[in-house]
Parts: structure tokens; C-alpha cells; sequence
């Protein structure tokens, strides 16, 4: 290190710390204002450290949800999250892992081609195509069901660049090897290719999981029904802001429930959620 | 770069590629070629007829001072949140890139809000500012301040520039700190031979060092802005007032959603889509080449 004043140490510290508590702070509140009742909290003299209300706000979250906006238990919206983020991470990595095999090992008519049909699709976030999408879901029938929420979110040009770089960088021998052993080419994908990934696929994973847990836009689109709303659109609702009828209570500790899967992942998985943001926007 | 040995196989790399391909073309380009056809076509007020009208629909847009504002705000909205949220990131990542004690512990408990979906940040910043109850409201109404999120234009853009931010601090702080830490340290310990303050350092030698990192960092940031403010909005100000919030995606869905212009609704989505390919053409572009210093 260059030179060492450890008396001047103090200073990274204290933004540090400042940094963390400006950063903590909407959490820390929404967690306080989830343990008060709605009259605490609507009369704007909310303390600053948590309430007594704890387990009752939090059991009628989870299993009977507010009364008068969004009618459904929030522990069916988390479930909703839950197979969404699910159902999106595994179709990405796994129809991404093909693809990338398919345009690194074998050489066929239009194998450029595709794999920039693939890569252009970064190009086109739902974003820029919102109406045309939702119509040809609404054209298969799909509205309001988990397969509309998730295979149209599922192509992965990014995915599919992550894997095919890594596959680059696979020796050629072992595919002689495997060859020798008179494997085919499902045969090397399966029991040598992938298990070769799996710090890779980890890693994607981590950073699918919270893509797909956090969608807004396309759940906001394709569902109508209330028992097909996930938890990041069901607080949405559950917020007016015209009347009274928002119960804070509940919305906040909505909130802290929404977030708690996601967070979790990163934190616990940290080393892999690194891997996986770096490498993905390379 | 290419392989040099290879599989061989007629029908089966098509049909490892099928399911990718299929789902791009028809959620992808399919979608996409039909917003660009029906930004070249009017349809009349009941819907019966159709007439392929060339560039009218974007004529027509293009024509609305009402565009050119929402284009004013979002560009502004991207300035002020990657202005602001590059350099607190930067700020953090220099403390965190010192030798000093628990500084894994400050990165993990600086990049969690990454995980935190944007309309949920939306919602964590209008509870403080809710003008009747937010406990910031309060201390802000305390100092003489009318604070009013709900009514008024400029607190409204206030507050979702500041939620915007906070949740984009993480994920800058982490590429920050993976680019400082790849500057090697012989350089900074020249300069301090050199006799070099520490200030002096950092905007001679560590920053323009950064500059590929902050370069590519800006682009993300706007993108970022563009696209994926779209909860933070929705959840906060639905756009108003008087569509003072109001995004260009946010634009696309608001007048969607009336249904009415169909025509119009496309050639907005066709300037997005030309938007993202600008941005994401620069990205390419830039980054594989570095900048240089």
C-alpha cells in the first residue's frame, strides 16, 4: 500500500459507513413500518424503530392479503414470483446451453446466421415491443398463464454468448477422448460439457433468478386475473394514491417480502453473482 | 476464433438451436416487423380501413411539441441518475479499494440493492416522501419546504431520480471496484514516489486509467434510464403530474394503453428500437476498443 497513515484510515470508514446507512435506510423503514398498526403509520408520527405488530402483520400478509385492493394471500403472489424466476432461469440456461453447443461444435448451412438471429435480440428489449408481443400471447391464448409469463422471456442472447464463450475455451482433447470412447456428440454435451459449466451455469443462474423475480412491465401485461399476480405487481396495486384505502402495514411488509428471495441469492451467493455480472456484460 | 474439431451431424444442430430460434422469431421479430409495418399505416377512426401512409406517422409525432418534452425528460432523468450514481459509486469503490479492515463486508452491504426490483425501490422512496405520511416529508415540511410529490412537477421528478439512483449505486460500485483493482499498483506507488498528493493521484493516474469502466458504465447507465425505469415510474408518479415523469417508454405504454393511435404508438416503439441499437452499436463499438488515456 502506498503510504500507510493510519490515522487517516478513519476516513474510508466513516463514507463507508455513511455510504451503507443511506443505502440501508428505505429498507430499514419499510421493515419498521411493516411491524406498526395503520393508524400509527397514517398519522405521520411512525417511530423510528420497529412496533409491536410484527407476526400479525406479517401472517395477514402471507396468508389473507389486504382487504380492499388486491383480494389475494401475498404467499400466492410470492409462489407466482417464485415460478416465474424459476421457470425463466432454467429455460434460459437450458435452451441457451443447446444453442451455444449447436454453433460451437458443428459446422451446418446457416450457422452464422443463426447464431446472430440470436445475438441481434439484444437489440430488442419487450420494452420497445410492448403492444405486437402482447398481442401474439394474447393470439396463442396465453394470457393470465405461467407459460405466457415466461417463454416469451426466456430467449437469452446473452446467455447463449456466456456459454459459447466458455465452450471456446474447452480443450479439443477431450473431445478426441470422448471420441475415442466412441461417444456421441449428446453423449460428450451431457456427461462432459455440462458438468464442465456448472460454475458458469451457477452463475447465470444467480443473475436470471433475480431477472426474473423482478420483472415488472411483462407480468403488468400478460396477467389480469388476481390469482396469477406476482408480488412485484401485486404491492403496485396495493398503493393508491388518490384515497385512504392504501394499508401501509401490509404494503411495506409486501415490500420486505418481495425483496427477501432476491437479496438473499446475492448475498449468500455472492462469489457467483459477481462471476455472473461481469461476465454477462462483458 | 474456431473450433478445430468438430461434431458431425446433419439434422441435430438445428434442432439444439429450434427452441432458441423459435421463441426469438415468434416473440421477437415478429413483433418487432410488425411494429415497424404498422408505423407506416393510419387506420380511420372505426377501425374499418387501413391506408399505408409512408412516413405520416411519424411526421405526425415528430410535429407534437408533447414528444420533445417527454425526450427532454427522460434525457435529463439519464444525466442526473448516471451523473449522480457514477460518482457516489465511484466515491464508495475508492474507499473500498483502500487496505482497510472489513472492507469485503462494506461490498456486500453496498451491493445488495441490486437484487431489489425497481418498482420495489419505487415504492421504498415514495413511503419517505409521501406528503401526508413520509417520515422525510415531515422533516422536510419542519424546514419551511411545501413538499408535495403527488402535486408538484419538479418534486415529483425529484423523487424518482433519487430512487432511481439508489438503485443503480450498487451495481456501479461493483464494476468500480473490479476496475480499480485491476490498475496496477506500481503506477500509483511511481507517482507517490514522484511525490504525488493523493488527490493528484487519483485525477492524473486512477482516473483516466477508469476511463474504459466509466465509459462503458455510462452507456449501461443510460440504458438503464430508458428501459428499465419503467417500474420505478409506475409505481411512483404513473408518469405525472402533468407527465413531468414521464419517460419515452413510459410514453409507449401510457398512449398504448388509451389504444387509440395505433400507428402512432409504432413509430414511437421504431424510435426506441433505433435508440437501443444506437446505444447498444456504441457499447460494441467503444468497449471492445477501450478508450484510451
Amino acid at each position: 500500500m502506498v503510504q500507510r497513515r493510519s490515522l487517516l484510515d478513519i476516513v474510508p470508514h466513516f463514507i463507508l459507513a455513511l455510504g451503507v446507512i443511506i443505502i440501508a435506510f428505505p429498507v430499514y423503514i419499510a421493515f419498521v413500518a411493516s411491524t406498526w398498526d395503520a393508524a400509527t403509520i397514517s398519522n405521520g408520527q411512525m417511530p423510528l424503530w420497529p412496533g409491536p405488530h410484527f407476526l400479525e402483520n406479517y401472517y395477514r400478509t402471507i396468508f389473507i392479503g389486504t382487504a380492499k385492493t388486491t383480494r389475494e394471500p401475498v404467499g400466492i403472489m410470492m409462489l407466482n414470483s417464485f415460478v416465474m424466476a424459476m421457470c425463466i432461469a432454467i429455460g434460459k440456461i437450458a435452451i441457451s446451453l443447446i444453442s451455444a453447443f449447436a454453433v460451437v461444435y458443428f459446422r451446418f448451412p446457416f450457422r452464422m446466421a443463426a447464431f446472430w438471429t440470436i445475438f441481434i435480440t439484444l437489440m430488442l428489449p419487450v420494452e420497445v415491443r410492448i403492444y405486437p408481443t402482447y398481442k401474439i400471447v394474447a393470439d396463442l391464448r396465453l394470457l393470465d398463464t405461467y407459460a405466457g409469463l415466461t417463454i416469451p422471456l426466456i430467449a437469452s442472447a446473452t446467455a447463449t454468448l456466456l456459454f459459447r464463450q466458455f465452450f471456446m475455451t474447452v480443450p479439443d482433447e477431450l473431445v478426441e477422448a470422448s471420441r475415442i470412447d466412441g461417444a456421441g456428440p449428446m453423449k460428450f454435451f451431457v456427461d462432459t460439457l455440462v458438468p464442465l459449466s456448472i460454475t458458469s451455469v451457477a452463475a447465470m443462474f444467480v443473475i436470471q433468478f433475480i431477472y426474473g423475480w423482478n420483472q415488472y412491465l411483462w407480468p403488468l401485461l400478460i396477467t389480469t386475473s388476481d390469482n396469477m399476480q406476482t408480488i412485484v405487481i401485486g404491492i403496485k396495486k396495493m398503493i393508491v394514491t388518490q384515497d385512504a384505502l392504501t394499508e401501509w402495514q401490509i404494503a411495506m411488509a409486501t415490500a420486505v417480502l418481495a425483496m427477501l428471495p432476491p437479496v438473499i441469492v446475492v448475498v449468500a451467493m455472492q462469489k457467483l453473482f459477481v462471476k455472473g455480472l461481469t461476465e454477462t456484460e462483458k | 476464433m474456431e473450433k478445430r474439431v468438430t461434431f458431425n451431424g446433419r439434422l441435430l444442430p438445428y434442432m439444439l438451436l429450434a427452441p432458441q430460434l423459435l421463441i426469438t422469431l415468434v416473440f421477437f421479430y415478429w413483433p418487432a416487423g410488425q411494429a415497424v409495418w404498422q408505423s407506416f399505416l393510419i387506420e380511420d377512426a372505426f377501425g374499418l380501413s387501413t391506408q399505408f401512409v409512408w412516413f405520416e406517422n411519424y411526421q405526425i409525432l415528430l410535429s407534437k411539441p408533447d414528444y420533445y418534452r417527454t425526450l427532454a425528460i427522460t434525457l435529463t432523468f439519464s444525466a442526473l441518475v448516471a451523473f449522480l450514481s457514477l460518482s457516489l459509486a465511484l466515491l464508495l469503490a475508492v474507499q473500498a479499494d483502500k487496505h482497510i479492515k472489513f472492507a469485503s463486508g462494506y461490498k456486500t452491504m453496498l451491493i445488495w440493492p441490486y437484487a431489489v426490483a425497481p418498482a420495489i425501490a419505487g415504492v421504498l422512496w415514495l413511503f419517505m416522501f409521501q406528503p401526508s405520511l413520509g417520515l422525510v416529508s415531515h422533516a422536510i415540511r419542519a424546514l419551511g419546504v411545501d413538499w408535495n410529490p403527488v402535486l408538484n412537477p419538479d418534486h415529483a421528478f425529484t423523487l424518482v431520480v433519487m430512487a432511481a439512483t439508489w438503485k443503480k449505486i450498487a451495481y456501479n460500485f461493483l464494476f468500480f471496484l473490479a476496475g480499480l483493482q485491476a490498475i496496477p499498483k506500481s503506477v500509483i506507488e511511481a507517482s507517490a514516489i514522484d511525490g504525488a498528493s493523493p488527490m493528484r493521484r487519483f485525477w492524473t493516474i486512477t482516473f483516466p486509467l477508469l476511463s474504459p469502466t466509466t465509459f462503458f458504465l455510462l452507456v449501461v447507465n443510460v440504458v438503464y434510464v430508458f428501459f428499465e425505469t419503467f417500474g420505478i415510474i409506475d409505481a411512483t408518479t404513473g408518469g405525472g403530474p402533468a407527465k413531468a415523469t414521464q419517460t419515452l417508454v413510459y410514453k409507449v405504454y401510457h398512449d398504448g394503453k388509451l389504444g387509440a393511435d395505433l400507428g402512432g404508438s409504432a413509430a414511437q416503439s421504431v424510435i426506441l428500437m433505433l435508440i437501443v441499437i444506437g446505444l447498444t452499436a456504441i457499447q460494441f463499438r467503444y468497449v471492445e476498443k477501450k478508450v484510451q488515456y
